[in-house]
């Protein structure tokens, strides 16, 4: 009797087994350690719903693009998009998936989050080494009434590569044509100042150890961690302090309708209350993929997202795309992911 | 009789014969376990240089003086992360060496018996500490620690004098070459000082107690009868630590600053070769960058080879001198 029924369970075990593995082919992707926790989460809530598996690799934004040109991932993710001649050239197409922000942290005495104020080009220049003081006229002459301490700055960049430096020079580079001359744009860059932390939780403690300086972090890992963030001024005039609602202002703000293959970075976006350092994240898989069921699935999961992963990304600090920027991306798709 | 002599004549024929044989067999095998770590060595080195070549054709000489590293030009060089490998071992076995002597000499010859277990159990607890332990020590405690105290100090007071006073100038950010150099040298003592020990006791009791017996003190023991005896053993137990100094990674990357400048100051950031590679490796996106970090990993390679060949001559001047 029991020798049976054990029979039987194995048996019934054996069958849903196969029954799964025939059912649901699991898709892959690598790229950008930024996206992570939000693919991670959606990933798990996704397999609830349907059972199908997400597996995602945050191999770097550098290691995503890679991976996908090699074909050995069904999608590649990368916080700086793909230039329109270079996905032409592999027959890849690519499209935002999330929107974040990187915001300037500093470690001085009695200053709230949010309460310090900097403009784009005052930030270059401590940047780049020329304001090294924090009772600097050009700090004090915006920051009227804080205690700006005679200390000197110290400016803590990332070490490794990363798309949260990424953004951050670009915007840099947009509002100082000395930083776009002197230092220019990249994933990583030659930094003319300062020392240099692994990863935001790198970047973090070298600015928590280090009296009088400054740094950049994704937001939200700003928030977790109590941070002192800063206020940013705008391409508007206004000085914008990040938030969720600001950067989604910057990301309605942006001028996606005229962008080819959504290239475009959403730094100092023109909106009136748009934060000027948000980011995107672009995910970026082939239009005539090698193995077609596993790419109309992983489109599948991200139009899953789209419509039902915004409450998941807003709980981990990211912000959900724009419903107008949704309808561009599917119909983006419809004409170039034709699988 | 004769019988018997001759069934003997042929068991001893017989295992000459067998004994030959696993001789030959244990001979090749320790013969083809010798050329692994040679085979092994030069693959890792070939691999290296050829995944570098990029680098050494782009750059040519110039990437060994270069202090440029510039990702967005596209421009390489390796001087810094050279000149921080080598500053930073040199600090730590400066100040792990003589610790390690100590530790080792207190154990063998001065401490009371019971002491020796506990304290050769927390070496080797020591030596198991994964690395990215001291590094988290060294940037939540000793980092703020020497920012606020120590830094500052040698900033004021050693930093005005005339030459050495250069090394000891800068901003009191508690990161720096000099904190590197503090955390390697403190993952290092337990292999030094673990070696050196196990030497120390090798020393024949005999000679010791001769000594003693002639009238020595401790310290002539120590200086005329024990050192002289281990000499080459503990300068491999040097080597080891000096290897881990140079090649290590995850705690130099917490406490260094990994900022590529060169400059004369411990106090002040800089790079060194295996926290570069550490670093930038995953979003090299370039074939030039990747290949310039390879060639790194070569170059790390050959600065241990020449530090160690030159510490090899150094013990043969010395073995010379002695014949004298």
């Amino acid at each position: 009797m029991t020798k049976s029924l054990k029979l039987s369970i194995a048996a019934l075990a054996l069958a849903a087994g196969f029954a799964v593995t025939a059912q649901a082919e699991d898709i892959t992707g690598a790229g950008a350690t930024f996206v992570y926790p939000a693919l991670s989460k959606w990933s798990a809530d996704y397999n609830k719903v349907t059972g199908n598996q997400v597996n995602y690799q945050s191999i770097g934004s550098g290691g995503g693009i890679a991976q996908i040109k090699a074909k050995t991932v069904d999608f590649g993710s990368s916080d700086a998009p793909m230039k329109p001649a270079d996905l032409a050239q592999f027959g890849l197409g690519q499209f935002p998936s999330v929107i974040g922000g990187v915001v300037p942290i500093v470690n001085l005495k009695g200053i709230a989050p949010g309460a310090i104020k900097f403009t784009g080009p005052l930030l270059a220049d401590i940047f780049l080494g020329k304001v090294n003081n924090w009772n600097d006229p050009a700090i004090a002459a915006i920051n009227p009434g804080l205690p700006l301490p005679d200390k000197r700055i110290t400016v803590v960049h990332r070490s490794d590569g990363s798309g949260t430096t990424f953004n951050w020079v670009n915007y840099l580079s947009k509002v100082s044509p000395e930083w776009k001359t002197k230092v220019g744009e990249g994933t990583s860059v030659k930094w003319p100042a300062g020392v240099g932390g692994k990863g935001n939780e790198g970047v973090a403690a070298y600015t928590k150890q280090i009296p009088g300086s400054i740094g950049y972090v994704e937001l939200s890992y700003a928030l977790v961690n109590k941070l002192v963030y800063g206020a940013v001024k705008n391409k508007a005039g206004k000085f914008i302090t990040p938030s969720i609602a600001s950067f989604q202002a910057a990301a309605a703000s942006a001028d996606w309708k005229n962008s080819k293959d959504f290239f475009l970075v959403m730094t100092d976006a023109p909106g009136a209350d748009a934060y000027p350092i948000a980011a995107t994240n672009f995910i970026i898989m082939y239009k005539k993929p090698k193995n077609v069921a596993r790419s109309r699935q992983a489109r599948e999961f991200f139009k899953w997202v789209y419509a039902n992963g915004d409450a998941a990304a807003t709980s981990l600090g990211y912000v959900p795309l724009p419903p107008a920027l949704v309808t561009q991306i599917e119909a983006y798709w419809a004409t170039n992911f034709k699988f | 009789m004769s019988v018997a002599s001759n069934t003997l004549a042929m068991e001893v024929d017989d295992r000459a014969s067998k004994d030959g044989r696993n001789d030959r067999m244990f001979r090749w095998a320790v013969t083809a376990a010798g050329f692994f770590v040679l085979l092994t060595l030069l693959a890792a080195g070939l691999s290296m240089f050829w995944g570098g070549r990029e680098a050494f054709q782009t750059f040519g000489f110039g990437f060994l003086t270069s202090t440029d590293w510039d990702p967005v030009q596209q421009k390489f060089g390796a001087l810094v992360p050279i000149y921080g490998t080598v500053v930073t071992a040199a600090i730590a076995m400066l100040i792990a060496v003589p610790i390690s002597f100590g530790i080792a000499l207190f154990l063998t010859e001065v401490s009371p018996t019971w002491m020796r277990t506990p304290i050769g159990a927390a070496i080797e607890l020591l030596a198991g500490i994964p690395s990215i332990i001291y590094g988290m020590w060294g940037l939540f405690v000793l980092v703020p620690y020497l920012g606020e105290h120590v830094f500052p100090w040698l900033d004021e007071n050693v930093g005005p004098l005339p030459i050495i006073g250069k090394l000891f100038q800068g901003p009191p950010l508690g990161i720096g070459m000099l904190t590197a150099g503090l955390v390697l040298a403190i993952m290092v003592i337990p292999f030094i000082s673990s070696v050196m020990r196990e030497v120390f006791l090798t020393v024949p009791t005999r000679l010791k107690e001769s000594a003693y017996a002639l009238g020595s003190t401790t310290t002539e023991v120590v200086w005329h009868i024990v050192l002289p005896y281990t000499r080459s053993a503990v300068i491999g137990g040097i080597f080891l630590g000096l290897g881990r100094a140079l090649g290590e990674t995850m705690a130099v990357t917490f406490v260094l600053g990994n900022a590529h400048f060169l400059t004369t100051s411990l106090l002040e950031p800089g790079n060194s070769i295996a926290a570069t590679i550490a670093n930038e490796f995953t979003e090299a996106d370039s074939p030039l960058y990747l290949s310039s970090l390879i060639a790194l990993g070569f170059l790390l390679f050959v600065v241990t080879f020449i530090v160690l060949s030159i510490a090899k001559f150094m013990l043969m001047g010395l073995k010379r001198r002695e014949g004298n």
